[in-house]
């Protein structure tokens, strides 16, 4: 159906939300990434079959929701039962028949699937009352587990398109800009340009046309933010560059997913092809005379194109190398034409916007940091999964409050945000707020949003040497700083980790950077250096240890550590035999084994076997 | 090369269709073969050293066969710290390959991929399109043999 009038969406929303009242209880199973890794798939398999089987009164099959991430993907797979927020963890479809049993057929819980507070052992039933729930506050999230991520219906259920009405028919493109500009929305891609000002260049700029593309790239490793709203929560994405285009005048768009994002690619053609056959894209939308076509445009595996000049290269077919510039995209973009280009977080904080007005979002957050930013807190820490917090929260209440704390309770040793233009962060820093001055400030940055938290045992040069690798190879090449400077930069923090270092490195080092950082072509080179600094500034000295004393305190650096089997423990059992896949390890049953030094590579698997904590590193 | 008219036949015959419809043929036969390469330089008008330089810069493209098994190692920084460099050790070791390359009977590829957005369950490794989260050391034999 098409809706031809705001008047008519509002119709259409009521008649929706009646149906969807009609429904006594609901079954939302989280489809997200990391529930789909851990076999969420099956569980909605399931479902069906059981719900089909059983056929319960008063229960419809559409009352069955696939929702993209609910965010706590350390429990998943997730299932939450509304209208109460029941939410069961880590669920299996052996599981399924007894959900629909006792939660659905009669109202009853499984304690045995309910979430365990980690402080006190207590079992959580809902959750609004998890900690990891209860401190956030979601705006750019806000439908990601709410509602089911294929169906347009839902998102119009929970007042979708509704900003995009009014901003056609109520509002002229410079009110749309004017109350963008007063929200202080910055880029949530990283570099925290303003918003605003980005649409008011390009809406005054003469040439044309003008286009609106969004970047969902994401190629920071350990990131997920932007993939979850892509596959959870399109039409969000959709609602606000629609709403951006028609404040800028571009009758023509692009979203850019990166290759690895299949699901994201499959659900955004979805959610356009819905959104077109309701007259929210395409031709005269909502009857309000303007045009917007949009396409999903897939990347081909490089990391570089996530910077903006490569990525409208890469839009036209290209090579995605960036170009200097002298002149900005708004100006000068895709096909040299003025061009908007924002991230996918950025795009689904607009449709709020324009609804709750600019003033609103500019109330949260901080004053030169405004609204929410989403996170992916990943690594040592408990709580894994997808955040959004106002800015200026601190550190140490997004680890420790929300993540619950470091994993097994070890040490905190430092946070990595930023991906690889970011840095490590140490203890000291824990109580800064977060938003992009102050972690920029710190010598991190914000980033897309990737929040990696450290233990004891993690090594910080072998960190900075993995991001090194990685800009390494996804360097374009195009420019000599870039291209050779960080090669050499690798090569010595290579030469450091393996205990061949020497002070005059670390100085030679300093001084690379800063070339690397002055001359080259794009943020990748520019920010590239980065993660080394940050680590020889917080962590100057386990650099020292590894090039004084040729150690690697976290145990990490292959060429400074060796895995020896204590004798006293090995009973002889065998078991790390089959797992050494270099076959260093020789013994007979029942006698103590032992670990050939020449051919051992350190991998450590024979140490995940043993049962006995028999294997130790030196 | 009987399919690539039908996957010309999905794009607008522009220099801009050039990267799609290469993703398409990868898909098709797995890796990018010389005469595909050829008609597509033809049929977009764009010099065949274009389409080169673009099927060489892009991960996504390969122009050697791939294995029946693509075996893909996530190397994002999460897994990284959670051991995925053991993992990858492990699988090169095992099939006497390095990344990136296919064993001579064309049964596995090992791959790495820069994160791919799973972080939570890492250290995460993807076979064919299937993912396993929380992958151990000692799980790539179970790997090869199909999981």
């Amino acid at each position: 159906m098409r809706v031809n009038k705001p008047a008519q969406l509002t119709k259409l929303r009521k008649e929706l939300v009646a149906a969807e009242k009609k429904h006594a209880k609901k079954i939302m199973v989280c489809c997200g990434p990391g529930c789909l890794a851990n076999g969420a798939a099956r569980i909605v398999e399931e479902l069906h079959k059981v719900l089909k089987k059983k056929r319960i009164k008063g229960f419809k099959v559409e009352a069955l929701k696939e929702t993209g991430c609910h965010g706590f993907c350390q429990q998943g797979p997730m299932v939450v039962i509304e209208p109460k927020g029941t939410f069961y963890t880590h669920v299996k479809p052996k599981d399924v028949e007894k959900i629909v049993d006792m939660s659905i057929r009669k109202d009853e819980t499984i304690k045995r699937l309910l979430y365990d507070d980690p402080s006190n052992g207590h079992k959580i039933e809902r959750y609004h009352d998890i900690p990891f729930y209860a401190r956030q506050q979601r705006i750019a999230l806000r439908n990601l587990g709410q509602i089911d991520q294929y169906k347009i219906e839902e998102y119009i259920v929970v007042g979708g398109y509704k900003a995009l009405a009014k901003a056609l028919t109520k509002m002229r493109p410079e009110d749309i800009v004017a109350e963008v500009t007063t929200s202080g929305l910055r880029g949530r891609g990283g570099a925290g340009f303003a918003a605003g000002r980005k649409w008011s260049t390009c809406a005054k700029a003469e040439d044309t046309p003008h286009y609106v593309i969004c970047n969902g790239d994401e190629g920071d490793p350990g990131a997920f933010m932007d993939r979850s709203i892509m596959e959870g929560d399109p039409h969000s994405v959709l609602e606000g560059m629609v709403i951006a285009a028609f404040a800028v005048g571009a009758h023509e768009g692009y979203i850019y997913v990166r290759e690895e994002y299949p699901l994201a690619v499959e659900n955004l053609k979805l959610a356009i092809q819905q959104a077109t056959e309701y007259g929210f894209l395409g031709e005269n939308i909502l009857g309000s005379g303007f045009d917007f076509t949009l396409k999903v445009s897939r990347g081909g595996g490089a990391f570089v194109c996530g910077e903006s000049s490569a990525l409208m290269k890469s839009i036209a077919g290209e090579v995605g190398e960036p170009r200097a510039k002298y002149v900005r995209s708004v100006l000068k973009g895709y096909l040299d034409k003025p061009t908007v280009l924002n991230n996918v977080e950025s795009y689904a904080n607009v449709p709020v916007i324009i609804d709750k007005g600019g003033k609103w979002f500019a109330g949260i957050g901080t004053k030169k940091s405004t609204g929410t930013k989403a996170f992916s807190l990943v690594g040592k820490v408990r709580n894994t999964g997808l955040i959004e917090v106002p800015m200026g929260t601190t550190l140490r209440e997004i680890i420790y409050e929300i993540g619950g704390g470091i994993l097994d309770d070890r040490p905190f040793k430092a946070v990595q945000t930023g991906g690889p233009s970011g840095g490590c962060l140490p203890e000291d820093k824990l109580d800064l707020p977060v938003d992009f001055d102050t972690l920029t400030e710190a010598y991190s940055m914000m980033g897309s949003g990737g929040m990696i938290v450290m233990d004891d045992q993690t090594c910080v040069v072998d960190v900075a040497k993995y991001f090194l690798a990685f800009l390494v190879e996804e360097s374009c090449g195009k420019c000599v700083p870039c291209r050779e400077g960080l090669f050499q930069l690798h090569g010595l923090v290579q030469k450091i980790c393996d205990g061949q270092g020497s002070e005059e490195d670390l100085e030679k080092m300093e001084k690379l950077s800063d070339v690397i950082m002055a001359a080259s072509l794009c943020g990748l080179g520019k920010s590239g250096p980065n993660p080394f600094i940050s680590t020889l500034r917080y962590f100057r000295d386990e650099y020292l240890v590894h090039i004084r004393d040729k150690k690697c305190p976290a145990k990490v650096c292959r060429e400074l550590i060796r895995f020896d089997i204590i004798d006293e423990m090995c009973d002889g059992c065998m078991a790390c035999l089959p797992a050494c896949a270099f076959d260093a390890i020789t013994g007979k049953k029942k006698k103590v084994h032992v670990i050939d030094q020449d051919k051992c590579t350190k991998c450590g698997a024979c140490k995940v076997v043993c049962t006995r904590d028999a294997i130790e590193v030196l | 090369m009987s399919k690539l008219p039908e996957i010309f036949g999905r794009y607008p015959q522009t220099p801009q269709s050039l990267i799609a419809v290469l993703q398409d043929i990868q898909k098709e036969f797995n890796f990018l073969p010389c005469d595909a390469l050829k008609q597509t330089a033809e049929y977009l008008s764009v010099p065949m050293s274009k389409v080169f330089s673009v099927s060489t810069f892009y991960n996504a493209f390969s122009l050697n066969p791939k294995g029946d098994r693509v075996i893909r190692v996530c190397m994002g920084t999460t897994c990284h710290i959670r051991g995925a460099g053991q993992i990858l050790e492990q699988l090169e070791t095992r099939l006497n390959i390095k990344s990136g390359e296919t064993t001579p009977d064309l049964k596995f590829t090992v791959e790495v991929v820069n994160c791919v957005g799973a972080c939570a369950m890492a250290p995460v490794v993807i076979v064919n399109e299937k993912y396993y989260g929380s992958v151990k050391v000692t799980a790539t034999k179970k790997l090869l043999k199909g999981g």
